[in-house]
C-alpha cells in the first residue's frame, strides 16, 4: 500500500494560468473599459498617461444568475449563541434581512449588497485600449509599446558573468591580493622558524639530545605550515572579474514640443480632448526617441500666452481668434530658448479652423519663413469640419513642405493619420 | 497505540524541506493506518501563493476550461489577498485518484503538516468512502475529462468564435445546479469512452432530435394528428434541466450539444460538494486533529509545533454567535467538527441521556462507528441522525420561523427538552438541498404550436424566486432557441407566470 504516490514541486510550472481568463473578462467588459480609459485620459497630464487604471464595474453587470429563493414565504432557520429566548417569544423583525442574518449562506452572494466590482487595469492593458480607440495600426503599437532600441554601455566590473566577458588583469590582481591576505600569517612565521632552525643547526650544542628534539619538532612545524601555505589556491573562483555591462535605452537626443491650442469660445470640451489626445501621441512618440523632451504649451484667442499644462486643457476663454499670435510667439520662444542647433523641434497645433480672416494668409507666410524651417515636423489637426479659410491657406503648405501635416479629425480614430508620414520616416534606421 | 517510550521529537523548523515533508507525511499515514482510514494514494504538489489563487480561481481545479468567470474570481481573488483581506486556504484538495493536495510554500513546516493530515487523510478517505461520492464522481478519470474538456472548448473557440462559445457557456453556467438526476445513477465518466462516444452520439442525437421536430405530418388522417396532440411531452416532468437541453432543445449543433454536456459533467462532479460540507469539513478537521495529537501523545511533536497549529485550528472551528459582528450562519468546520468528536464521546464515555438518544452508538468501538456515519450519510440525514442534545446544548441553537406577512418573528424551538427534536429537524431541513435550493422541472413542451418550453417551480412553504430567475429564463432561452415559461406554483395552486421570449421568435 504505497500511501504517498509522490511530492511535486509545481512551483516553477505553470504560473499564470488565470491570464487566458482574465483576457476574456476585459474582453467581456471590453465597452465599460474602453470608457473608463476614455475618462481617465481626459483626466490625465500628457506626461502621466502611461499608467494602470482602477476600473469600476456595477456589480449587477458581472453577476452569474443563478434561479434561487428571494425574500417572501415561510422559513424556519437554525442559529447559534441563543441568550435569552424560549419557545414561543416574538421578535422584531431585523432591518434588511428577513430571516436574520442567517440567511446569508442560503442566498448565496448573488446581489448582497451594491458593492461594485473593482480591478485595476495594468498600463499594458490601458495602453492597448487607448492605442485601440485611436486605432493605431499594429506595427505602431508595438513601436510605442517597447522601448525601442538599447544600447549596451560599460558599467564596472562584477563577480560573475560570462567567460568572454572575463577580465583576466583584474582576476589575477584579485588572486594575488587574496594570496597575499591569507598567506601572510604563515609565511612570517615561516620565516621565523627558518631563522630559528638555522640559529639551532649553527648552535654549539647541537648534538645535544634537547637540541636535536627542538630542531625536529621545529622541521615538523615548517612542515606543516608549508603545506598550509600550499593549500592557498592559486586562483579560486571568487577571485574572477567580469567586465559589466549594463543596457540603456538609445534616445538620442533632446526635443521640444509645442502644443499649440485655440482657446476661445468656440472650442468646447470634446474638441478640447480630442486635442489632447493629438498631443498624447505625438508626446508619446517623441519619448520613445529622445531622452529629454520639454513641453511647451501654447493657448490663444486673440492673443497667445504660455501656460502651464493645467491651465491649458482646463481654463476657458472667450472671444475671437488670431492664430498668428501664438505662431509669432512659438517663433519668439523658439529663438529664445531652443536653438535649433541643438533641439529637435515638433509643433503640434489644434484649432476649431476659426481664424479672423485676414490672418490666415499671415500664418500661412509665419509658417513657410520662420518656422517650418526650423521645426522638424509639424502637425495641424482641425476638430470640427467647417471650411475655413485657414484651412485653405494650410493646405497649400502641405504640396510644398514634407514636415507639414493636417488632417480634419472628427472622431479618436483620425488622429493618428495626421502623424502617418511621421511614425513612417522615423521608423527607417535613423 | 499508547506512549510506549517518549521518542525522540521530530525536527520542527518553521522552514520545511522536502525530506521533513516526506518524513511527516510517513509519521502521519502511519498513525492514520492505525486508526484503519482508507484513502487514494496521496500526490503533495508544492505550490507559490500565485498558483494557489489560480487554483482558487477556477473551482479548486488544477485544469478547467477558459471563462471569463474564473478571470473574475481570479482578480478578485488576487485584489483581496494583496491588500490582506484574506489570507489563503490553507489547502486545496482534488477528489481524484491519486488524490492531489496543495501545500503552499509560505506554509511554515507545522502548517504543512496540517494540510497534510487535514487533507490528503481527512478529505481524501471521504471522497473515498462516502457514498454520494461513490454514486457521483469517478476519482480516477476526473483530471482527464477535464482535460478533455478544456481541449474541446478551446477548440470549439477557434471554430465558432470565442464569442459565441463564450454566450453559450454563460447560459449552461446559469443551469449548472441543475444538471443532476437526482435519483438515477451516473454513468462513470471515462475519456476513452467519451471520446470514441462523442462521434456517434453527435450524430445519432441529432437524428433524434430532428425526429422530434419532424414538421411533416407522418400520415393524413386526424385520428393519429390528435393523439399526439393529446400526447405529453416529456411525459414526466425532468429535474435534469441541462440533460433535458442537451437531448432535445431543437436548434443546438451537435458542438454545443456537447459543451452543454461538459459543463453538465462537471457540475454533476460539485454535487456530492454542495450536499456534504459539514461531514467533509468535519470529517477532515477530526482527523488532523486526532492525527496530530496521537504523534503528540508519542511524543513525536514538541510543544511548540502544537501551539502552532493548535492556533489555526481554534479559528476554523470557531462559531460566532448570532448578532456577534463575524456571524455569517452556522460554520460547517465548527458544526462538523463538534459533531464527530461528540460521536466519539458517545461512543467512549456515554451519559445516560445519550444511552436514550442514541442505544446503538453508545458504548460502541467509536472507530467503526464513525466509519459507518461518514459512510452513508450526508449533511441533512447526519444532522438528522446524530445531532445530539449535548451538542445543540453546547450551541445553543435556537429556530426561528418567519412567515410571510407576520410583521414578527418567532421563536420556535429552543435547546430544551420539549425542542430537541423539532430543532434537530429544523437544522437538518436547512441542509436538505430541496429546502435550499428551489425545485424547477421542466413541465412540458408545445409540439404542434410554437415549441415553447414551460418550466414549472414548485414553491417550497411558499417561497418566491428571486429577480435573477428573469436572467437565467434568458439563458434558458437561448438554449432552447424558442419561447420559455416559468410557472411558480404556491401552496394554494396560484400560479405565477413569467415568460421571456426565444430568440427566434423575432
Amino acid at each position: 500500500m504505497a500511501m504517498l504516490q509522490q511530492i511535486i514541486d509545481r512551483r516553477l510550472s505553470g504560473k499564470n494560468k488565470s491570464i487566458g481568463n482574465r483576457e476574456r473578462f476585459l474582453r467581456r467588459y471590453r465597452e465599460q473599459i474602453g470608457e473608463a480609459v476614455r475618462r481617465a485620459v481626459s483626466g490625465r497630464s500628457i506626461r502621466d498617461l502611461e499608467q494602470g487604471e482602477d476600473i469600476t464595474l456595477p456589480k449587477r453587470d458581472v453577476s452569474e444568475p443563478v434561479f434561487g429563493h428571494g425574500q417572501g414565504g415561510d422559513r424556519e432557520y437554525v442559529h447559534p449563541g441563543n441568550r435569552e429566548y424560549v419557545k414561543g417569544d416574538r421578535i422584531e423583525r431585523p432591518q434588511g434581512g428577513g430571516g436574520g442574518a442567517g440567511s446569508g449562506s442560503q442566498a448565496g452572494d448573488g446581489e448582497g449588497g451594491e458593492d461594485d466590482f473593482v480591478f485595476r487595469l495594468t498600463k499594458e492593458e490601458f495602453m492597448r485600449v487607448f492605442f485601440e480607440d485611436l486605432a493605431l495600426p499594429h506595427l505602431i503599437r508595438t513601436q510605442l509599446a517597447e522601448v525601442p532600441e538599447w544600447k549596451s554601455h560599460r558599467a564596472g566590473f562584477t563577480s560573475d558573468g560570462m567567460p568572454t566577458n572575463l577580465h583576466v588583469v583584474r582576476s589575477m590582481r584579485g588572486a594575488l591580493a587574496r594570496r597575499i591576505a591569507l598567506g601572510g600569517d604563515s609565511r612570517r612565521e615561516i620565516r621565523e622558524l627558518e631563522a630559528h632552525l638555522l640559529h639551532l643547526r649553527r648552535s654549539p650544542r647541537v648534538a645535544d639530545a634537547l637540541v636535536q628534539r627542538e630542531i625536529r619538532e621545529t622541521e615538523a612545524k615548517l612542515e606543516e605550515l608549508r603545506a598550509k601555505a600550499k593549500h592557498i589556491p592559486y586562483l579560486d573562483p571568487i577571485d574572477l572579474r567580469y567586465r559589466n555591462r549594463v543596457r540603456v535605452p538609445v534616445p538620442s537626443a533632446k526635443a521640444v514640443m509645442f502644443c499649440l491650442m485655440d482657446v476661445s469660445g468656440s472650442m468646447d470640451e470634446a474638441r478640447k480632448d480630442m486635442s489632447k489626445r493629438f498631443f498624447m501621441l505625438l508626446y508619446m512618440f517623441l519619448t520613445r526617441h529622445y531622452e529629454k523632451i520639454e513641453l511647451v504649451f501654447i493657448r490663444h484667442h486673440t492673443q497667445a500666452s504660455e501656460v502651464s499644462e493645467e491651465e491649458f486643457f482646463h481654463a476657458t476663454e472667450t472671444g475671437g481668434t488670431v492664430v498668428s499670435s501664438a505662431l509669432t510667439l512659438m517663433n519668439d520662444i523658439v529663438r529664445s530658448r531652443f536653438p535649433s542647433g541643438e533641439w529637435n523641434i515638433y509643433g503640434a497645433q489644434a484649432s476649431d479652423g476659426d481664424n479672423w480672416h485676414q490672418d490666415s494668409g499671415r500664418c500661412r507666410e509665419l509658417l513657410t519663413d520662420q518656422l517650418l524651417p526650423l521645426v522638424r515636423y509639424y502637425a495641424y489637426v482641425q476638430v470640427a469640419d467647417a471650411e475655413q479659410n485657414m484651412w485653405e491657406e494650410y493646405s497649400q503648405l502641405v504640396e510644398t513642405h514634407k514636415n507639414f501635416a493636417m488632417r480634419k479629425v472628427a472622431d479618436a480614430q483620425d488622429i493618428y493619420p495626421v502623424f502617418r508620414d511621421l511614425f513612417k520616416k522615423e521608423r527607417g534606421p535613423a | 497505540m499508547n506512549a510506549k517510550i517518549k521518542r525522540e521529537p521530530l525536527p520542527s523548523p518553521s522552514d520545511w524541506t522536502f525530506e521533513l515533508i516526506e518524513r511527516y507525511h510517513g509519521e502521519i499515514a502511519r498513525v492514520a493506518r492505525g486508526y484503519k482510514l482508507d484513502t487514494y494514494a496521496n500526490q503533495l504538489e508544492i505550490i507559490t501563493a500565485e498558483q494557489m489563487m489560480d487554483a482558487y480561481a477556477s473551482v479548486g481545479m488544477p485544469v478547467i476550461y477558459r471563462h471569463w468567470s474564473y478571470g473574475k474570481q481570479f482578480i478578485s481573488t488576487e485584489k483581496n489577498y494583496r491588500r490582506g483581506h484574506m489570507g489563503l486556504a490553507y489547502e486545496i484538495v482534488i477528489n481524484s485518484d491519486p488524490c492531489i493536495a496543495y501545500l503552499m510554500e509560505e506554509n511554515t513546516m507545522a502548517m504543512q503538516a496540517l494540510v497534510i493530515a487535514h487533507a490528503a487523510y481527512g478529505h481524501n478517505s471521504f471522497f473515498k468512502g462516502n457514498y454520494l461520492f461513490k454514486m457521483w464522481t469517478d476519482a480516477s478519470s476526473i483530471i482527464d475529462y477535464l482535460v478533455y474538456a478544456r481541449n474541446y472548448i478551446s477548440e470549439c473557440e477557434e471554430r465558432h468564435g470565442v464569442g459565441a462559445v463564450e454566450d453559450l457557456l454563460d447560459s449552461c453556467h446559469a443551469l449548472m445546479n441543475h444538471g443532476v438526476d437526482r435519483y438515477r445513477r451516473p454513468q462513470k465518466l471515462s475519456l476513452s469512452q467519451e471520446q470514441v462516444r462523442r462521434e456517434e452520439r453527435e450524430h445519432h442525437l441529432q437524428q433524434q432530435v430532428n425526429d422530434l421536430w419532424r414538421t411533416l405530418p407522418r400520415k393524413s388522417g386526424r385520428s393519429a394528428e390528435d393523439e399526439e396532440a393529446s400526447k405529453r411531452f416529456p411525459s414526466e416532468p425532468q429535474e435534469n434541466l441541462l440533460y433535458f437541453i442537451e437531448k432535445n432543445a431543437p436548434l443546438l449543433e451537435p458542438w454545443q450539444r456537447e459543451v452543454v454536456r461538459i459543463v453538465r459533467k462537471i457540475g454533476q462532479y460539485f454535487y456530492p460538494q454542495r450536499q456534504t460540507q459539514v461531514m467533509n469539513e468535519g470529517w477532515a478537521t477530526f482527523w488532523h486533529y486526532t492525527l496530530l495529537n496521537t504523534l503528540y501523545d508519542e511524543g513525536l511533536l514538541d510543544d511548540g509545533f502544537m501551539m502552532e497549529w493548535l492556533q489555526s485550528h481554534t479559528n476554523v472551528v470557531f462559531q460566532p454567535p448570532v448578532g456577534h459582528r463575524a456571524y455569517s450562519g452556522i460554520n460547517p468546520y465548527a458544526l462538523g467538527f463538534a459533531m464527530f468528536t461528540d460521536l466519539r464521546r458517545i461512543c467512549e464515555n456515554p451519559t445516560e441521556e445519550d444511552k436514550r438518544w442514541f442505544p446503538d452508538m453508545a458504548g460502541s468501538p467509536w472507530g467503526p462507528s464513525l466509519d459507518y456515519a461518514m459512510r452513508n450519510f450526508k449533511d441533512e440525514s447526519f444532522v438528522g441522525q446524530f445531532l445530539s442534545p449535548k451538542l445543540m446544548r453546547d450551541f445553543r441553537f435556537f429556530a426561528i420561523r418567519d412567515k410571510e406577512g407576520d410583521p414578527e418573528l418567532e421563536v420556535a424551538a429552543i435547546h430544551d427538552d420539549s425542542g430537541y427534536r423539532q430543532l434537530r429537524e429544523s437544522l437538518s431541513r436547512q441542509y436538505d438541498l430541496n429546502h435550499r435550493e428551489p425545485n424547477i422541472q421542466v413541465w412540458s413542451v408545445n409540439l404542434r404550436g410554437d415549441r415553447s418550453l414551460t418550466l414549472r417551480h414548485t414553491q417550497h412553504n411558499d417561497r418566491p424566486l428571486h429577480d435573477d430567475a428573469q436572467e437565467v429564463l434568458k439563458h434558458v432561452a437561448r438554449l432552447w432557441g424558442f419561447d420559455v415559461h416559468l410557472e411558480s406554483v404556491d401552496s394554494q395552486g396560484r400560479v405565477n407566470h413569467r415568460k421571456v421570449a426565444g430568440p427566434q421568435a423575432a
